[in-house]
């Protein structure tokens, strides 16, 4: 589904991904790893198609299509996602509505009819279970007034009403408590399937006791280091990232 | 350079005087007109219009109107009402009453509510006494209202009255092949513990090229309560100066509301002088300028007494070429202790070539005060702009969204459900994708 080649990443002219591989095939869950600054968060970015990074090298292929110079709009309606790592405030802007404009783009780029206001409510109430959100905060700005675990439930609620192929999750752990945690953990590990494939980008193994992931990549000065299962992150947690570092210059 | 303009006003004045024969107020108008030659237009070397050259305005002759009716007014007039609003109905064509087209009965007994050129015969006394006040400092547009009084409105509320329909002023302009100006005059007046709401709507052709200049003076008496609002959607070939002039005893309050999105060339000010304890004023505003508009926000607050409070809120949308201003001054003197002043402008540039000159002022006389302003000028949130993106909305639709978000920041104070959604319906259609952002507001 995503093939990621040799991929370099600069940002106000600053190297950031230096040479990343990737291949992440439907059904399956990647998580990335690695300490502050190696280059997760920009990976997920420049997946989504952000602003303000260069593709100097390399490519990104995803379900047989170019990523580079895509609009984030066209990506989320060929079925990309990412859930934020700071999910921003929008005042005056209905979360709701954002949500069901969301939907009806998606459904128009691939030739269905828009869902009505009832067909959509219907889709939110089955959805917003998923992830114990207040209904009452729907209604309200997009995530204006929600505490921190509330806008990350809000994006795996999007997450659901959306239906994504590929759901890129930034650090959707931070800030969260461990009942937070689980339920968001729930609400991602319901929407698995074999047609969806999750990347996990993340500081900590904890989400990965809720989560288990298919594999695991350990992101390191702009370039996957290393790749195993879900014994690497545990080991990572155990032993730090040193020891990956020495093997890789070895 | 304005001489040639100044002495035409002078005497367009003199026509003006001879048409009205022997009118009461003719002394009146010839003091106003001295003053006005002694003063002239303003210039941009002066601080207060520093940012808005009005020599565009002084090189065209404007002449009274010719009065009449027009053809099409029902048109018109369907684009100013309000849908669903209940109010008393005073219709003014090209600055001139139209007693046809208005409607105020039920009107609590003992209300004044009446076009000026009528009152001007009939409570001339009230009215000097009123305006006979304003003074060589005043703003030059001002003082020529003066000089050209002619008609307007005068509502008078007695004593204990709480007028709960609201009172809807509606000008029409732009009806003439000619350029014309207007002086509409509004006098408001309300007694102790007496209420009201007054509806100010100036709608007009963008095909033709007119001058209004309009005045209103409130008087509030101790505890009584005015809520104004000022919608100004003048035709785009337009020139709109506005002068709002308000006097608060003790404990009276005053709810503005000034919304510009016409006009060519667009100055607002408002005057308010808090005179005696426990007055309050709360003022909102939007602005929104496209093309080559020019749009002037000045407002002044005088805090001349204690424990006197202000708010000030107002927000400006500019995109194309267009230029705003915002100038808000509170002065608070020596003797307004425990005054409480806050005030804010936000402005939202959307293109390269937009600009805004903003300048909060205060000055304070006093030691024992509660004061703040805070200005900011910015574009487009990009974080913003980027989420919705990322849920599949296209970005122009996300600059809309975004843009119409910030400006029903001011939208939403109204309390006045029909103004409300009249607002919402105009600015909304002045942005792309007009009915996918409806469903969007809050």
């Amino acid at each position: 589904m995503l093939n990621i080649k040799n991929l370099h990443v600069t940002v106000d002219d600053k190297e950031i991904l230096k040479g990343l591989d990737l291949t992440v095939n439907a059904g399956e869950v990647h998580a990335i790893m690695g300490p502050n600054g190696s280059g997760k968060s920009t990976l997920a970015n420049v997946l989504a198609g952000r602003e303000g990074y260069t593709i100097t090298k390399g490519s990104i292929d995803y379900e047989g299509k170019d990523l580079s110079g895509m609009a984030p709009e066209v990506r989320a309606r060929e079925g990309i996602f990412l859930a934020f790592q700071y999910p921003v405030e929008i005042p005056g802007v209905n979360n709701i509505y954002m949500l069901k404009a969301a939907v009806n783009a998606k459904r128009e780029y691939i030739g269905e009819p828009p869902l009505d206001a009832v067909e959509f409510l219907n889709l939110v109430k089955e959805k917003v279970k998923l992830v114990k959100l207040k209904e009452e905060l729907l209604n309200r700005s997009v995530n204006e007034g929600f505490s921190g675990g509330e806008k990350k439930r809000n994006e795996i609620f999007q997450m659901a009403v959306l239906e994504p192929r590929l759901a890129i999750l930034d650090e959707t752990d931070s800030g969260l408590d461990i009942d937070a945690l689980k339920i968001v953990a729930e609400g991602v590990n319901s929407l698995r399937n074999r047609d969806r494939a999750i990347i996990l980008v993340t500081h900590y193994q904890r989400l990965l006791n809720y989560i288990v992931p298919d594999q695991v990549h350990v992101l390191f000065d702009g370039r996957i280091i290393k790749s195993g299962h879900r014994e690497l992150a545990l080991k990572l947690e155990e032993k730090g990232y040193d020891w990956v570092k020495s093997e890789a210059a070895a | 350079m304005s001489d040639t303009a100044v002495n035409h006003y002078v005497s367009e004045l003199h026509r003006l005087q001879k048409e009205m024969g022997c009118d009461n107020l003719a002394r009146l108008r010839e003091a106003a007109i001295g003053r006005f030659q002694s003063q002239g237009f303003p210039s941009t070397r002066q601080e207060n219009w520093k940012y808005t050259d009005v020599r565009p305005l002084t090189r065209m002759p404007f002449s009274l109107p010719e009065t009449g009716m027009v053809a099409d007014h029902e048109a018109w007039l369907n684009e100013a009402r309000l849908p669903g609003l209940d109010c008393h109905e005073l219709v003014f064509v090209n600055g001139r009453f139209s007693a046809e087209l208005s409607r105020t009965d039920g009107l609590p007994e003992y209300v004044v509510l009446k076009n000026l050129a009528v009152a001007l015969e009939e409570d001339r006394t009230l009215i000097e006494s009123l305006i006979g006040e304003d003074n060589a400092d005043s703003n030059p547009f001002n003082t020529l209202n003066t000089a050209f009084i002619l008609d307007g409105v005068l509502l008078s509320v007695p004593t204990d009255c709480i007028i709960d329909i609201p009172v809807h002023l509606i000008y029409l302009s732009g009806f003439s092949d000619e350029g014309f100006a207007a002086h509409p005059r509004n006098i408001i007046a309300l007694e102790a513990n007496a209420s009201v709401t007054v509806i100010e709507n100036y709608v007009g052709a963008d095909n033709s090229r007119y001058f209004t200049n309009t005045v209103t003076d409130a008087f509030l008496q101790e505890n009584s309560s005015l809520t104004h609002y000022k919608l100004q959607q003048e035709g785009r070939g337009s020139y709109h100066i506005g002068n709002f002039n308000i006097l608060q005893a003790a404990s009276s309050r005053v709810y503005s509301h000034s919304i510009s999105l016409g006009g060519s060339l667009v100055r607002n000010d408002i005057h308010a002088e808090l005179k005696a304890e426990g007055a309050e004023i709360a003022l909102q505003g939007l602005y929104m300028g496209t093309g080559k508009q020019h749009i002037d926000n000045h407002t002044r607050i005088d805090h001349l007494s204690p424990s006197t409070q202000s708010r000030e809120n107002y927000r400006g949308v500019l995109n194309d070429q267009a230029r705003g201003v915002f100038n808000g001054k509170v002065v608070v003197h020596k003797d307004a202790q425990k005054t409480d002043a806050a005030q804010s402008n936000a402005n939202l540039l959307l293109s390269d070539f937009a600009e805004v000159d903003t300048k909060p002022e205060l000055e304070i006389y006093a030691d024992d005060v509660k004061c703040s302003h805070g200005t900011t000028v910015g574009q487009l949130d990009q974080d913003m702009l980027f989420y919705l993106r990322s849920r599949a909305i296209d970005e122009e639709t996300a600059r809309s969204i975004l843009t119409y978000a910030f400006a029903e920041e001011i939208i939403t104070q109204i309390d006045l459900q029909p103004v409300r959604e009249y607002l919402e319906y105009r600015v909304i259609g002045r942005l792309p994708d007009a009915d996918l952002i409806k469903e969007f507001t809050v």
